[in-house]
């Protein structure tokens, strides 16, 4: 298939269905993802935001009985096509995590394992430095870099994780709840990251939070669960509009705090 | 009436000072609990105390000691400072030939160093014989006691202080008079057998937990082999020497005699055997202890690599492995310390109670520190219960050292 032929966005799911074992925890999902946006996913606990999100990258796959129906599209191509491979999915198609979770290494190690395991190429140390400026986390950690990543603070952690993500050279960050063990400090940094990043790459995020969808994300998704417990989305388009003039009356309820 | 007034909770005015609500026996439940574990505590720690006590009381103490010849009638230096020449004479000149050609058999006199014609001059000729022993505790307290007992029941005997462990008695070898008697070839055949039962059972013990715990799916088959791996470690060590004896022994014993390699002869009574024996033993130890190590790694961590684009080895050796570490080397210190210890199997497979010649590779016959233990204090004079005692002690040190080492790798792995 042609690369070109989605190019106006980076990704697009086609009527997807997500299963666990028998019970369909996601249903008829349709969505397309502009490129260089920043768009959220939001809903009440348990409408399977999280398991749409962490499909984007098959991180669902670890899990024993789960499948996906229907397409994911990246690039033209069928993320679950039996001939994709998943590490180089995952590779082009990184993850930032609800809780940060560096590696029990030093800083300098944490960004340059992955660029090297994947072979990189450049130069390391510069690989290093330009990842961590990206993440905004140079200029606190430039003369600390053999220091275990682990004695940071949480927000330099998390600001870790991104430039670890940045130094395999993705096309896409996940980020599923990022800010949720942050404080409001910490979260604020994070969004201006998630701006200025958003200059280069695609962003997809999931958050509880919705001023913070309200705040940062150029799009908004609204999922919700229906009476089956299947997940469904309910709405999607622009921010501004999914905030202030709601098309449907579930999400109108959500927003305003009536419902979940 | 409304419910709070009721069911009056606290009394009116509040008095924190009085308890109410049953808790002064809340609290007498309490400390009744905690008074009984301490009791628990103060048991085991007793045990504990009173059983090193009793090994220390047989390890040293006085001693009657008779020479029947005295080395002052052999030269007018002390043995210890004279010449291997001067030892081969005074031997031949002391012994019957009969006895001199044994000894060049065994070895020819020419090519003994000093310490060893030292060892053969005083089992051979000076001969001395501790007549009678005492614990620690009797050769502190009634010292003079002991003193007349001895002047009265054997007049020719020398009471001295004796630890029977002491330097002669790590670096001799066996002999059949306590006195004589050492450890060297016991405690080498037991270092020589921990280091093959680690090459051996290490690397397949934690390789199978890796394989349970990262790679195999939950279905039947698999979680036969868990629930069968939890119950080997319960089964018998006599069962495992049984076994050691059936396959290692008799039906590898063309490998495990080294005859295969052109070493040794076709006996497979060896130091090979008896490792794979113990590594089969402490397997299923070394197995569930690694698998709960590696399932204690944080999943975050496993999915921040996947997250990465690192593949499923990429992930374990990386990250999950270096994780596990400090509580993998901590279960392989409960299956060493478990293996070092363990004489049935030993006895099944093999190994000799009385061997001279220090083992020297995988395909020696040898004998270990639990045999030596078992083996001397099953005789019937008291000295060999004073050398049991001291080979206790050396057991207890080496396993200690070997634990230490052990703690001093993982903490190097906890710090990274």
């Amino acid at each position: 298939m042609n690369p070109e032929t989605n190019a106006k966005y980076a990704i697009e799911t086609r009527d997807m269905d997500f299963y666990y074992g028998n019970f369909r925890a996601v249903k008829n999902v349709n969505l397309q993802f502009e490129r260089q946006k920043i768009s959220a996913i939001i809903g009440p606990s348990g409408c399977g935001k999280s398991t749409v999100l962490r499909s984007f990258n098959r991180m669902n796959d670890f899990i024993p009985g789960t499948r996906v129906k229907g397409e994911i599209l990246f690039h033209g191509q069928n993320l679950y096509d039996p001939q994709v491979d998943p590490v180089q999915v995952r590779r082009l198609i990184g993850m930032v995590f609800q809780k940060p979770n560096p590696f029990p290494k030093t800083i300098y190690e944490n960004v340059a394992w992955g660029a090297r395991i994947n072979g990189i190429p450049g130069i390391m140390d510069e690989l290093v430095e330009e990842s961590l400026v990206k993440a905004a986390l140079w200029d606190e950690v430039k003369d600390d870099l053999r220091k275990n990543a682990l004695a940071l603070s949480g927000g330099q952690q998390q600001r870790l994780c991104i430039a670890r993500a940045l130094a395999v050279r993705p096309e896409i960050i996940l980020m599923d709840e990022p800010c949720s063990a942050l404080d409001p400090i910490a979260t604020l940094k994070i969004e201006e990251l998630m701006r200025d990043l958003s200059k280069n790459y695609t962003i997809i995020i999931v958050t509880h939070n919705m001023q913070q969808a309200a705040r940062a994300s150029d799009y908004t998704a609204f999922f919700t669960m229906e009476q089956d417990r299947a997940g469904v989305m309910v709405e999607y388009g622009q921010t501004g509009q999914i905030f202030t003039n709601p098309r449907d009356k579930r999400t109108e309820d959500y927003i305003t705090g009536r419902f979940g | 009436m409304n419910a709070e007034s009721s069911y009056p909770l606290e009394p009116d005015p509040v008095d924190l000072t009085r308890s109410t609500l049953q808790l002064s026996a809340r609290h007498r439940t309490g400390k009744i609990w905690s008074s009984l574990f301490f009791v628990s505590t103060t048991i085991g720690v007793l045990a504990l105390v009173v059983l090193l006590l009793s090994i220390l009381n047989q390890s040293m103490g006085l001693v009657a000691v008779e020479n029947k010849v005295d080395p002052a009638s052999l030269s007018d230096r002390p043995l210890e400072n004279l010449s291997h020449d001067e030892l081969a004479v005074i031997l031949t000149s002391h012994l019957s030939q009969t006895r001199i050609n044994t000894i060049e058999r065994e070895n020819p006199i020419a090519q003994r160093s000093q310490a060893d014609m030292l060892q053969l001059v005083y089992e051979r000729v000076v001969q001395p014989k501790v007549e009678q022993s005492w614990g620690l505790i009797d050769s502190l307290l009634k010292r003079n006691q002991i003193i007349a007992e001895s002047a009265q029941r054997h007049p020719e005997a020398k009471v001295e202080f004796r630890s029977w462990l002491n330097w002669n008695f790590i670096i001799n070898s066996m002999s059949s008079q306590p006195e004589l008697a050492g450890v060297r070839t016991a405690l080498l055949g037991s270092l020589y057998m921990i280091a093959f039962t680690i090459l051996f059972a290490f690397p397949i013990g934690v390789g199978a937990a890796i394989y349970l715990e990262e790679y195999a799916e939950s279905n039947r088959i698999n979680r036969i082999i868990q629930t069968n791996i939890d119950n080997l470690a319960g089964v018998p060590s006599i069962v495992y020497g049984i076994l050691g004896l059936a396959i290692f022994v008799r039906t590898l014993g063309l490998l495990t005699s080294g005859a295969l390699f052109g070493i040794g002869d076709q006996n497979g009574r060896t130091i090979l055997s008896a490792s794979l024996t113990l590594g089969l033993l402490i397997l299923p130890i070394l197995i569930i202890n690694a698998q709960e190590a590696i399932r204690a790694v944080p999943n975050s961590l496993r999915q921040a690599s996947y997250g990465l684009g690192a593949t499923r080895w990429q992930t374990i050796w990386n990250h999950v492995l270096p994780s596990a570490m400090p509580g993998i080397l901590t279960g392989t210190i409960l299956a060493v310390s478990r293996a070092i210890g363990e004489t049935a199997p030993l006895i099944l497979v093999g190994a000799s109670t009385f061997i001279t010649r220090d083992p020297s590779g995988p395909f020696s016959k040898f004998t270990a520190l639990p045999i030596q233990i078992y083996n001397w204090t099953t005789r019937p004079q008291d000295e060999f219960r004073n050398i049991a005692a001291a080979a206790i002690i050396v057991l207890m040190i080496s396993l200690l050292s070997l634990n230490a080492a052990a703690i001093l790798l993982r903490n190097r792995f906890s710090r990274r």
